[in-house]
């Protein structure tokens, strides 16, 4: 990763509205470089919403998205998403990588070798030539990983990766995002699993009702809580 | 009765006796159907694909129009494009009048609409579920449009296997355009439109039976690669 960096991005005072409902209220966020910041909060939160408008893919109703240099398609193209629910294209796990390495220009033999370092990166080296649609849906989140990562990204948005997986592929999930991090990429991850934003959260922001009610390096907030609702949810008391 | 059994029996020997004149026309009716439906996929899936990502204003309009399209009366399409080819008419220096090109020419204005419109719900059901993540990959609307007709592949070719039925089956605009001409411009459904008249059963019958096992092959073509496929397949189905 030689290419300057885009990083720290700064979130000011991001609002959106939805149907008559405030999702996010004046959110300011700034993410560091080569940290895992964790998006933390319950269902509803609006963690989802967060990171897209910060990856570009929504438009937030007011509020700046600021990148260090970059803007516009020039710093989405150093950024990759993992979302929830893969979206995998209806052809080959190889055949979906390289589609996505093809999208930055590169020439197809450069991109099939890419494609298969990704599949290694992720431990999928041996189902390269498997329709992408017939793997478990652990597999397929890795696949979405291994895209993500074939694109060389200097930052990743991981939008609940592992919500709707179980605890064995949620744990090789994880350890691909420390893995990612040791490379010294810089993750921004959403989550409402406690245990696992202690796991891998550097910095924390903690969001309730489309509000960010508190935000600093994770050990501090997870030891010394400064609002009731945090409090409540380090507990586990805190349901909606 | 006996018309109808001394009928089948003259068509099979035609048929299995391999009767030139009964050969030829066959041959002549696929040209023309499939170069129609080729003609068709060249402007319809390539506009229904944009109709589906784009936005702009008087799109609904459009995609009504498309749609009103697919019920155009044969007869009307072969009347007009009679009156553009003609002698007279504005293209009438093409002097293709008469002429398979020109049955061509009348077959694909009924299969575009056909093509165009059920590419376009299967691309926008696609493009729904896709969006996102081919924004994040960085595809551009237009180069989301291949990747969304490869991954639609299965649902798309039932949309032309829809289109081919039509054009194999129409009299209307081909008998007006093409005239019936023996040896030259002599299809299945105008042989049968016609022959029947002249007192020409064995023929008419013979051909009736080739229309008729085509229909059956198209539709089990189209349950098969509907079996084998993707819910978006089904979305064709529902829509016939």
């Amino acid at each position: 990763m030689e290419a300057p960096s885009i990083l720290p991005l700064a979130l000011e005072s991001i609002s959106l509205r939805h149907d008559g409902q405030q999702i996010l209220d004046r959110i300011n966020m700034l993410v560091a470089r080569r940290r895992t910041t964790v998006v933390l909060g319950p269902n509803g939160a609006g963690k989802s919403m967060l990171l897209k408008i910060a990856h570009g893919l929504i438009a937030p109703d007011s509020g700046t998205v600021r990148w260090s240099g970059l803007t516009g398609a020039a710093a989405q193209a150093r950024q990759a998403m993992v979302f929830q629910k893969p979206v995998l294209l209806n052809r080959s796990v190889l055949a979906n990588i390289v589609h996505a390495v093809r999208l930055q220009g590169i020439a197809r033999a450069a991109a099939v070798h890419r494609a298969h370092t990704a599949l290694d990166y992720v431990g999928l080296g041996d189902m390269a030539i498997r329709p992408a649609r017939s793997l478990s849906g652990g597999e397929q989140q890795r696949l979405s990983f291994a895209r993500a990562w074939a694109r060389d990204p200097e930052v990743l948005f991981l939008d609940e990766p592992t919500a709707s997986l179980d605890p064995a592929a949620s744990w090789s999930i994880e350890q691909i995002i420390l893995e990612l991090r040791r490379e010294g990429r810089t993750a921004i991850l959403s989550t409402h699993d406690l245990a696992m934003a202690r796991r891998l959260a550097d910095d924390l922001v903690f969001l309730h009702h489309g509000r960010a009610l508190e935000a600093g390096p994770a050990a501090s907030l997870f030891s010394d809580p400064k609002t009731p609702e945090l409090t409540a949810f380090l507990k586990g008391e805190l349901h909606w | 009765m006996s018309d109808l059994t001394e009928g089948f029996a003259a068509a099979f020997r035609l048929l299995f006796g391999f009767d030139a004149d009964l050969w030829e026309i066959i041959v002549l009716s696929l040209e023309v159907n499939l170069a129609a439906v080729a003609l068709s996929c060249l402007i319809g899936l390539p506009l229904g694909g944009a109709l589906a990502v784009y936005r702009f204003r008087g799109r609904r309009a459009v995609i009504v129009l498309v749609n009103a399209l697919m019920g155009l009366p044969p007869v009307v399409v072969g009347l007009l494009v009679y009156l553009m080819l003609s002698r007279s008419g504005p293209l009438g220096a093409l002097n293709i009048l008469f002429t398979p090109g020109a049955m061509a020419i009348a077959q694909a204005i009924l299969v575009t609409p056909i093509v165009t419109a059920l590419t376009r719900q299967i691309v926008e059901s696609l493009w729904h579920d896709y969006r996102e993540q081919l924004t994040s990959l960085g595809s551009s609307r237009r180069r989301a449009i291949p990747t969304l007709l490869w991954d639609g592949r299965t649902a798309v070719l039932t949309a032309i296997l829809a289109g081919f039925g039509r054009a194999a089956a129409e009299v209307g605009a081909v008998i007006i355009v093409g005239g019936n001409i023996a040896h030259h411009t002599r299809t299945m459904t105008t042989a049968i439109a016609l022959e029947t008249g002249r007192g020409n059963l064995a023929l008419a019958l013979g051909l009736g039976i080739v229309l008729v096992t085509l229909a059956i092959v198209l539709n089990a073509a189209a349950w098969m690669v509907r079996e084998r496929s993707t819910p978006e397949a089904a979305l064709v189905v529902a829509s016939r």
